[in-house]
C-alpha cells in the first residue's frame, strides 16, 4: 500500500499533472458557475480532450480538478443568485443567498470553499482507509432499503418546516413527487400524464423545474420590491467581511466534521449520493442545533451553509467508492468517469487497486490536489466573485432572468422548456407569497423517480409490497421516516409543556 | 379565502383529477397481460393522489381564516400588491414568453441582444450608450463560449442568413 502512495504521489506530482489540476480547477469553477452546466456536463464535455492526452493518470487528474471546480462553481450560482444548477446544490441555497442577501456573500463564499474543502478531504482520507471494506456492506443495500432511504430522504422535509408547516411541507412535496411522474414510468415506457403533448414525454428536466422555483421568483421579488435589492450591511465592509471570525470557526467546525462523515458514508451507497447527503447533511444540523440557532436556519445560518457543501462533497468522494472497488458508478458523474477510464483503457474494478496500483492512487492523491488547489485559486478570486452583485438592478435582473432561461436551454435544446418555465415560475411565485415553502417540492421531484424505481424493483422482487416486512432495514428505515414527519409536532407539544411550566413557575 | 387556502383547494382537486386519471383512465388503457403485473405506471400515481388529497385537505383545515398573513414572505404583502412594480414583474414574464417563441427563428445573439436591451429599458435603464454595447458583447460572448468552447449547438443568426 505504502508502495502505491508514493508512486501515486510521484505521478500526481508531475509538473505536467500539477498543471492539469491548475487547468482543470478553473475550467470547472468558471463553466460552472452558468446555471444548467452542472459537473456532470462539464466533464462530458472535457472527455474529448481527456483522451486526447493519453496518459490515464493524467486525463483522471484533468477530469478529477474540472469536477471539483465544478461543484464549487455550482454553488457560487446558488449563493449569488439563488439559482442552484445541480441537485446537490440546491440546500446551499437555503442559506447561502439568505447571506449574500445580507451583505455576506464573501463570507458565503468562502464558508462554501471551506466546507468543500474539508469534506473533500476529510472524505479522501476516508476513501483510502475503508474503500474495500465498504465496498461490501454498500452492496447490502438493495432496492428495497433504497426505496425506504428515499421515503427517508422526503420525511427529512419535515425538518425544513416549523411545527404549523408540516402539513404545506408535505403537500408540497407530494406535488414535486406529481411532478416527477410525468412523462414514461418506471420499468414501463408508456407515456403518463404528458396530456399528448409530445415535448412532456421525456419529463420535466430538472434545471427547468430548479430555476422556476428558486432563481425566477427571486429575480420577480426582485423586481416588484426594488427596497429587496438594496443589501443590508455598508460597502466598506464587504472586504472585512471574508473572513470567518474566530467564534465561527468554532462554530462550524463540528458541523464540518460530523458532515464529512455521514456524507462520505451516504456517499458510498450507489444512488442518489450528494444529493440526499446535502438534503440529509442540512436536516441533520437542523434537528441539532438549538434554540436561537436553529430559528436562524433558512435565514443566513452559517451552519446551514456549511452543513450541505461539506456533506456534498465528502459524499461525491464517497461515490468514488463502489467506482474504484466494483466498477458500479454510484453517480451520474462517476458513470461518465467510468466510460472514461473504460475510453482509456483502464478498467475499474476489484482488479484496479492489484493490476494499475499507480493509476489507483494517483487519483485519490489528485482528489487532495485538486482540493487544494481549488482552495488556494478561489480564496483570492472570492472577492472578485462577490463583486458581481453590485452590478447596477437595471443591469443584473435581466442577466439574471437570462441565465434561468439558458439553464433550461442549454440541456435541453428546445425552445417549449423556456415556455415551461415562465408558467411553472409564476406559479411558484404566487405559491410563494402565499407562504409555501418551494424547497420540498424540488426534493420530491428529484426523489420521485429514483423513489419509483426502486419501489418497483422492491415489488417485483417479492411480488406484492411485502419487503415492507420482510427486510428489518426497511422496515426500521420506514418507522424512521414516520418519526422525522412527526418529530415536529412532537417537540411543538413537549415545547408548549414545558413553556407551561415554566410560566407556573414565574 | 386566504390565496393559502385557495391553494389548498386548488391542489386537492388537482389529487382528485390525477388519481382519476391513475384509477380509472390508466387502469382501462392497461393491456391484458399487464394486469397480472406486480408493479404498473399507475401504482405511485394511486398512493401519491390519496395522500395529497388528505395532506390537501389538511392544510385547508389548518390554515384557518388569520393565519394567512404570518407566514407569507417576509417583504411581500399580497393583500396590497398595487404598493409593487407589478407592471415591470409582467412586461418581463411577456418579455421571457416572446424570447421563447423568437429563439429559434430569429437566432440567439440577436433574441439575446433585445431580451438584454428591453428588459434593462422595461426596469428604467436609459443610458443606451452603455446598454446596447454591453448586450451585444455579452449576447456574442455567451454564444461563443457556449457553441464554440462547448460545442452545443446555437444558432446565432435569423433564419434567412
Amino acid at each position: 500500500m505504502i508502495e502505491g502512495i508514493l508512486s501515486g504521489l510521484s505521478t500526481a506530482f508531475s509538473i505536467q499533472n500539477l498543471l492539469m489540476v491548475v487547468a482543470g480547477c478553473l475550467i470547472g469553477t468558471l463553466i460552472g458557475m452558468l446555471p444548467g452546466l452542472g459537473p456532470m456536463s462539464i466533464i462530458a464535455i472535457m472527455i474529448p480532450i481527456a483522451i486526447q492526452i493519453g496518459d490515464p493518470a493524467a486525463a483522471l487528474i484533468l477530469l478529477a480538478g474540472v469536477y471539483y471546480g465544478a461543484i464549487f462553481g455550482g454553488s457560487t450560482s446558488s449563493i449569488l443568485i439563488n439559482a442552484p444548477g445541480v441537485a446537490g446544490t440546491v440546500a446551499t441555497a437555503f442559506d447561502g443567498y439568505p447571506m449574500a442577501r445580507q451583505g455576506q456573500a464573501g463570507k458565503a463564499l468562502t464558508v462554501a470553499a471551506i466546507g468543500s474543502f474539508s469534506g473533500g478531504t476529510i472524505g479522501a482520507i476516508l476513501l483510502m482507509g475503508f474503500a474495500p471494506g465498504l465496498a461490501t456492506v454498500a452492496l447490502l443495500f438493495h432496492s428495497a432499503e433504497y426505496f425506504a432511504l428515499m421515503v427517508v430522504g422526503l420525511a427529512a422535509i419535515a425538518a425544513f418546516a416549523g411545527s404549523g408547516q408540516v402539513a404545506k411541507a408535505l403537500m408540497m412535496t407530494v406535488l414535486g413527487v406529481m411532478l416527477a411522474t410525468v412523462g414514461e414510468s418506471a420499468l414501463f415506457n408508456a407515456p403518463r400524464f404528458t396530456f399528448g403533448i409530445q415535448d412532456l414525454q421525456s419529463g420535466i428536466s430538472f434545471i427547468t423545474l430548479a430555476m422556476a422555483l428558486f432563481a425566477l421568483p427571486e429575480a420577480l421579488y426582485l423586481v416588484l420590491n426594488p427596497k429587496r435589492s438594496e443589501r443590508e450591511g455598508d460597502e466598506g465592509g464587504k472586504i472585512a467581511n471574508l473572513r470567518i471570525t474566530r467564534d465561527e470557526a468554532r462554530e462550524i467546525a463540528p458541523v464540518i466534521g460530523r458532515q464529512s462523515l455521514q456524507g462520505f458514508f451516504i456517499g458510498v451507497m450507489p444512488g442518489a449520493g450528494a444529493t440526499i447527503a446535502s438534503f440529509l447533511g442540512y436536516a441533520v444540523e437542523r434537528n441539532i442545533a438549538k434554540g436561537e440557532d436553529r430559528a436562524k436556519f433558512g435565514k443566513g445560518s452559517i451552519k446551514g451553509l456549511a452543513a450541505p457543501e461539506t456533506a456534498n462533497n465528502a459524499a461525491c468522494t464517497g461515490s468514488f467508492v463502489p467506482l474504484l472497488t466494483l466498477g458500479i458508478p454510484g453517480s451520474g458523474t462517476t458513470a461518465i468517469l467510468l466510460g472514461a477510464l473504460i475510453a482509456l483503457n483502464v478498467a475499474p474494478g476489484p482488479r484496479l487497486m492489484v493490476d494499475n496500483p499507480s493509476i489507483f492512487w494517483a487519483v485519490i492523491i489528485s482528489m487532495y490536489l485538486g482540493n487544494v488547489v481549488l482552495l488556494i485559486l478561489n480564496l483570492p478570486l472570492i472577492p472578485y466573485i462577490a463583486k458581481l452583485l453590485e452590478i447596477p438592478r437595471n443591469y443584473l435582473i435581466p442577466f439574471i432572468l437570462f441565465f434561468t432561461m439558458m439553464g433550461s436551454y442549454i440541456g435541453q435544446n428546445n425552445a417549449t422548456e423556456l415556455l415551461l418555465l415562465t408558467g411553472m415560475g409564476i406559479v411558484a411565485t404566487i405559491m410563494r407569497m402565499a407562504g409555501y415553502p418551494l424547497a420540498p417540492m424540488l426534493i420530491g421531484f428529484i426523489l420521485g423517480p429514483l423513489l419509483e424505481n426502486n419501489f418497483a424493483r422492491a415489488m417485483n422482487l417479492t411480488d406484492g409490497i411485502g419487503f415492507i416486512w420482510q427486510r428489518p432495514m426497511t422496515l426500521a428505515l420506514l418507522v424512521f421516516a414516520v418519526v422525522l414527519i412527526f418529530m415536529p409536532s412532537i417537540r411543538a407539544g413537549l415545547g408548549r409543556l414545558k413553556g407551561d411550566e415554566a410560566a407556573r413557575g414565574d | 379565502m386566504t390565496l393559502e387556502r385557495a391553494i389548498a383547494l386548488i391542489f386537492v382537486v388537482v389529487c382528485v383529477a390525477y388519481g382519476y386519471t391513475a384509477f380509472v383512465v390508466m387502469e382501462a388503457s392497461l393491456l391484458p397481460f399487464e394486469r397480472n403485473m406486480t408493479f404498473l405506471p399507475n401504482v405511485l400515481p394511486k398512493w401519491l393522489s390519496v395522500i395529497g388529497a388528505f395532506v390537501g385537505l389538511a392544510v385547508l383545515v389548518q390554515s384557518g381564516p388569520g393565519t394567512g398573513g404570518q407566514t407569507a414572505d417576509d417583504d411581500i404583502d399580497i393583500g396590497n400588491l398595487r404598493q409593487y412594480k407589478l407592471g415591470q414583474a409582467i412586461l418581463l414574464l411577456v418579455l421571457m414568453v416572446a424570447y421563447a417563441l423568437l429563439l429559434r427563428p430569429v437566432g440567439f445573439v440577436t433574441t439575446t441582444t433585445l431580451f438584454l436591451v428591453l428588459g434593462a429599458m422595461i426596469l428604467g435603464e436609459r443610458r443606451y450608450v452603455l446598454l446596447v454595447p454591453v448586450a451585444v458583447l455579452s449576447a456574442f460572448l455567451i454564444w461563443y463560449l457556449v457553441q464554440e468552447v462547448l460545442g452545443i449547438f446555437l444558432r446565432p443568426w435569423p433564419w434567412f442568413l
